[in-house]
This record gives C-alpha cells, sequence and structure tokens, in this order.
C-alpha cells in the first residue's frame, strides 16, 4: 500500500481520506438504522464524529502495520482497509463476516489488513499492541503498532504497565487516545485528574496534542511519528480531541442529563471532519462539489448493496457453535 | 538413565526449544541474571541473551498482555508468572484475550503462548503464595492446562507447550523442582490429552494430578501390603482430558478416588468426578470420591497447613473404606 501510495500526488491521497472518511459515516448511518429497525442483534458503538482520526491515522500506515481497535472499532476497520460486506455480514452475525459472526460488533477487524482486533474490554487492548510491537522489534519486520483507544481507557491500570514497558525497550508503538470527551457516560474531565499528555510524559514518551477533527493535521503528525518509530525512535503518545456524534451506544438515546444538545449540535455543525475537509478540497480547487457529492452517491450505494447482501445472507451452521475454540496443531 | 530435578528439565525443555525456534522467547520477573527464585532458568539469559530472556517490571497484566500480541504477530512467548497465586491479576489478558482470540476472530488469529507458572502448598508461604489454581482456567475454553508429576513430564509437557499453537498454562508444583526422575538424554515430546497409567491394579482407581501422584502412588503401595491393588493414573493434562483411559481405569476397578491439590469445591476433583458418574454410573460399585484441599485460604502455621492437602495416609484410609464396601457419606 505504502509504497504505491508515495507515487500518487496528494490530490489523490486528499480524496482518498474524504471517501473512507465518507464510508465510515455511511457505514455507521447503516449500522444505526439496523439497530433501530431492529435487524442487528445486540447493540453498537458508533464512531460517527470521530472519522478523522482513524482515517488520519491508518493513511499514515502500511498495510503490514498493526493496529488495536476498541469496542467503537467499525471506523478503525473501515479505515485500515476493509470491506463493507464482510462487515455488515460480521455486524448481522454472518458466516461470510471477517469473524464468521462469532465476534461481531465489538471485536469486528479484517485481521489479513493488519488489524489485531477490536476490543469488547475497556484497555484490553494496549498489552495486545505492546507486544506486537515487541514482536516487530524482535524479529525486525520494520512494522509500527497503533493502539487506539479512548479517554476512558486512561484510567486503566495496564496502560501505565505498558507504556512503561515500551519506554524502557524502545517500542514502535503509537497510543492513540481519542478523546470525545466522555468516558460512556460520564464527562472525561469528572474521571480523569492532571493531564493526560503527562501520563506519558511521566514514562520519558513523546507526547502530541492534535486536533482530531483536521484529518490532514492528524495524517501529517502520524506520518512523522510513524517514520520515526520505524526508526526505532519509538514509543509516542498522541492525544486526538474530537466528539462522539452518538450515545456511548446506539441505544443510549436520552443523554441530556450527561451531555447538552447544544453542545452536539455545535460540534455537528462546526466541527464535523468530513463537511470541513470537503470545504477544504473545495476552497484549495483539489476537487468540486458536484465530484464530491458523486463520491459519496457511490458510497451510498455502496453501502447499500453490502447491507441488502448481508441480510440475505446465510447463518454459520450451526456446528460452527464449537469450532475454533482451538487453533489446531500440525500432525 | 540419568535423573535430573524438575527444574533442570524445565530449564533443558526451554532452551532445546529456543534453540530449535528463533521466535520462541521468554519473559517475566528475575528471570533473567535471577533465574528466577527458584532458580529454573539459571543459564538461559547467558545462552540466549537479554533480548529473548527478557527481565519485566512487577507488572503481571501488562507483561501477560504483551506477550498476547507478540503471539499474535509471529512470536511464541512463555510468560513466566513468579507465583500461580498471581493468576488473579492477569485473568483479563489470558482469559478474555488469550483464550478467545482464536474463537472471536472466527480461526483467523491465534495465540501461541505458553505461560509457566507453579501450585503447591504446604512450603509456609501462606494463603497468598500457596495456591493451587488450576481449576480457574481449566474453567475457561481455549485455554490448555498441563500438570506435570515429574521431571520426565516437565520436560516433555512443557515442549509440547511451546509448539502448541494456542495459550497453555503449565503448573509446576514448587515443591518438587528439586526432585529428581529418570528423564532420557535423547529428545522426546508428551501429547497432550494423553493419561499416564502409573500402575496398574484392579481394585481401585486412584486419579492423581501433579504432586497428588506421588501421594496416590504411596497410598497404592501401603494399600498392596494389605492386599489392595489400585491403579494410579496421572491424567498429565486436564485440557485436553483423557477421559478415555480414566474411564476404562474405572469401568475395570468399579471405584475411584480423585486427588488434587486445588480447593476441593467447584474444583478439578469435583469435574473428573462428575464425569465418571455420567459416564460409567453402571459400572460403579461406590460413589466416586474427591480428595481436594480444604476450602480454606492456606494458613501459615505449619500445624495448620499440613491438614488442608490430601496426605497418603488419608487417600489410604479412604480407599481402604471403599474397598471394604463401607458407605462413604450414609444418608
Amino acid at each position: 500500500m505504502s509504497a504505491a501510495r508515495k507515487k500518487k500526488t496528494n490530490t489523490d491521497d486528499y480524496l482518498r481520506m474524504y471517501r473512507q472518511m465518507v464510508r465510515i459515516r455511511a457505514f455507521e448511518d447503516r449500522a444505526n438504522q439496523l439497530y433501530l429497525s431492529a435487524k442487528m442483534p445486540g447493540l453498537t458503538h458508533m464512531y460517527s464524529g470521530q472519522e478523522a482520526v482513524a482515517v488520519g491515522i491508518c493513511e499514515a500506515l502500511t498495510e503490514t502495520d498493526k493496529i488495536t481497535s476498541t469496542h467503537r472499532g467499525h471506523g478503525h476497520c473501515v479505515a485500515k482497509g476493509a470491506n463493507f460486506k464482510e462487515m455488515f455480514c460480521e455486524l448481522l452475525g454472518k458466516e461470510e463476516g471477517y469473524c464468521r459472526g462469532k465476534g461481531g460488533s465489538m471485536h469486528i477487524a479484517d485481521q489479513s489488513n493488519g488489524n489485531l482486533g477490536a476490543n469488547a474490554i475497556v484497555g484490553g487492548s494496549m498489552g495486545i499492541a505492546t507486544g506486537a510491537a515487541l514482536s516487530a522489534k524482535r524479529l525486525g519486520t520494520g512494522d509500527v503498532t497503533v493502539c487506539f483507544f479512548g479517554d476512558g481507557a486512561t484510567a486503566q491500570g495496564l496502560w501505565y504497565e505498558v507504556m512503561n514497558m515500551a519506554a524502557l525497550w524502545g517500542l514502535p508503538v503509537i497510543y492513540a487516545c481519542e478523546n470525545n470527551g466522555y468516558s460512556e457516560y460520564t464527562k472525561t474531565e469528572e474521571i480523569a485528574a492532571g493531564s493526560l499528555t503527562a501520563r506519558a510524559e511521566a514514562f520519558g514518551i513523546e507526547a502530541h496534542v492534535v486536533d482530531g477533527q483536521d484529518v490532514l493535521a492528524v495524517n501529517d503528525l502520524t506520518q512523522k511519528l510513524v517514520a520515526r518509530a520505524r526508526k526505532g525512535e519509538g514509543p509516542f503518545f498522541i492525544q486526538l480531541d474530537t466528539y462522539r456524534y452518538h450515545g456511548h451506544h446506539v441505544g443510549d438515546i436520552n443523554r441530556e442529563y450527561y451531555r447538552a444538545k447544544d453542545e452536539e449540535a455545535l460540534w455537528k455543525a462546526e466541527r464535523d471532519p468530513i463537511v470541513n475537509f470537503g470545504k477544504w478540497l473545495t476552497d484549495q480547487g483539489i476537487t468540486t462539489s458536484d465530484d464530491l457529492d458523486k463520491l459519496k452517491s457511490e458510497v451510498e450505494a455502496d453501502a447499500e448493496a453490502a447491507v441488502a447482501y448481508a441480510e440475505a445472507a446465510r447463518y454459520p451452521d450451526t456446528r460452527e457453535v464449537d469450532m475454533h475454540v482451538y487453533a489446531p496443531n500440525a500432525a | 538413565m540419568r535423573e535430573i530435578t524438575l527444574s533442570k528439565a524445565v530449564n533443558e525443555a526451554i532452551a532445546e526449544e529456543m534453540r530449535r525456534d528463533e521466535t520462541v522467547f521468554l519473559l517475566g520477573e528475575d528471570v533473567a541474571e535471577a533465574g528466577t527464585p527458584f532458580k529454573v532458568l539459571s543459564g538461559l539469559v547467558e545462552e540466549f541473551g537479554t533480548e529473548r530472556i527478557i527481565d519485566t517490571p512487577i507488572s503481571e497484566p501488562g507483561f501477560t498482555g504483551i506477550a498476547v500480541g507478540a503471539a499474535l504477530t509471529g512470536s511464541r512467548p512463555i510468560v513466566d508468572l513468579m507465583f500461580g497465586d498471581f493468576l488473579f491479576l492477569i485473568m483479563d489478558q489470558l482469559c478474555n484475550q488469550a483464550a478467545k482470540a482464536y474463537y472471536m476472530s472466527g480461526g483467523k488469529l491465534n495465540v501461541p503462548m505458553v505461560l509457566r507458572t507453579n501450585l503447591g502448598a504446604t512450603r509456609r508461604s501462606a494463603a497468598q503464595h500457596s495456591q493451587s489454581l488450576h481449576a480457574l482456567v481449566a474453567h475457561i475454553p481455549g485455554l490448555k492446562v498441563a500438570l506435570p508429576s515429574s521431571a520426565y513430564e516437565a520436560k516433555g509437557l512443557m515442549k509440547t507447550a511451546i509448539r502448541d499453537n494456542n495459550p497453555v498454562v503449565i503448573f509446576e508444583d514448587k515443591l518438587m523442582y528439586q526432585d529428581k526422575a529418570p528423564v532420557p538424554e535423547e529428545e522426546y515430546l508428551i501429547p497432550f490429552g494423553v493419561a499416564n497409567v502409573k500402575r496398574e491394579g484392579k481394585d481401585i482407581t486412584l486419579i492423581g494430578t501433579s504432586s497428588m501422584v506421588q501421594v496416590a502412588e504411596a497410598a497404592a503401595e501401603a494399600l498392596a501390603k494389605e492386599g489392595i491393588e489400585a491403579e494410579v493414573i496421572d491424567p498429565r493434562t486436564i485440557v485436553p482430558l483423557d477421559e478415555e483411559t480414566l474411564l476404562k481405569s474405572v469401568k475395570k476397578t468399579s471405584r475411584a478416588i480423585v486427588i488434587d491439590e486445588g480447593h476441593q469445591s467447584y474444583g478439578v476433583t469435583g469435574e473428573i468426578a462428575s464425569r465418571l458418574n455420567e459416564k460409567a454410573f453402571y459400572h460403579l460399585d461406590a460413589p466416586v470420591v474427591r480428595m481436594g484441599a480444604m476450602d480454606v485460604p492456606v494458613p501459615f502455621s505449619p500445624a495448620l497447613e499440613d491438614l488442608t492437602v490430601p496426605t497418603v495416609d488419608a487417600v489410604t484410609a479412604m480407599a481402604r473404606r471403599l474397598v471394604a464396601g463401607e458407605m462413604i457419606h450414609a444418608a
């Protein structure tokens, strides 16, 4: 991916980033509809509003670079190169899902693109990401790992343990904290004392704060840090300030007791990462609003077709229930 | 045949597998120069260096999580957990992450990792350094659990564990590290799920795990002097469990005692007894009896601690009563 990418112009990069953000939004809009129309089993956690984070970061990675994702992981999955069809199939528990319907929304991952899995334990993947970086360093693969987690996960002790080891051992890992302002149903300022960057800096880890609604700012910073991590200068920490449009999960609808509607309206009106990037693209003369509308229509049509496909797809055979408990060993 | 200690057997197994496979590495607290508090790993860092025998901070969840991530990305880590009691610290990483990755990913990701730790009371170490917690992990689908009963098993099972494509937890009895047993010079592996019939007999089956195999053998010796022929079986792994060998024996003898150092309630003895009751009921002349550790935190005082674990005398007396047709638990 990266080799091919370098030959392209900036315009191609910009439009691909725009498209990926639109794809995430389109995926989430349909996932929400599937929930509201009772077609989706269980619950799901929407990524809408945070698209610039996943896309800005994943566009700075190669196909074999690793990520670990979270319960709010659809955006990371799309951004790291997944297809709608297998993703919707997974969301609906169908056989053709990336995890054969065994993971669902909270464990969705296209493993072939270096996605080591979404994790339903808050902060649960921080060790995994750090271990992937240790493996890459030991085996000399040159891969960098990005550990996505939310502001809520900074309250987990595991993070402090693994940051300590990552710093001691100089591991190629980037801890990417998506600070959307809310730890489930609680304002972050009520659960996090002091500053988030100071937490990383205490271990001697270089820390950055970036506007998580600005895909180019996220991408520029990540490109620089990934290149340095590859040279052995890691680990790094990035705090990406962003916003979650929906509630903690799709069922969290009446949420004024912890978040004002005015606040949500303001972020959507002024800080939307897709709208603002689209405006920048047209202002710069890189593309026209007609072309962006056309792109959106294409993505919408893709998403519609993938939903229809997934709805009609087969469930796994009941014989699969006790398959994949243990991996086979060579005879 | 030469005789070596259990400690030496574990050391040899790890060294042989590390020579054989570059992707194997070991991490844990004081594993390098210190060679662990039990000196089991002495000499390994001299041969393999600190890149492969990695001293960690005292951060059990952190380094276990790191091992899971390394295992997902091409390495075969061995985690050294200094005391079995520390399992409670790492339950999320072991049971939510390592155990479930293969299943949740629909068979796309697997975790070839070994967690070596210990069990066993009567070392006067009190309640937080004396527990035998193997039932806890045996309860979780996705983990394999090995319980070596001598230096011979310790080596053969460890080598198999390192080559297994799944997370394996291997419990060594910390009181047996200096016990010697015949161990061949030439390479051998002990397959999982194959019980070892240590002694044949027709009157009663004594199923023992780990150091309780010695207890069962000594009881069988005492019983033999009274004309009672006890069969002694060591399952060697409790996940997978060689039910077939156990059932075959019990159908022959019609009586059984299951002896294990974990707490008796909700434990390994109960699981094995239950399977025998379900599948060999019509062959039994007496209820299958469980003999586990007392359901108390392990006390410090020698006067109390020795009361908590199954002893040769207790097993011998119970076997005598069963063979005599006595009612063990009269209504």
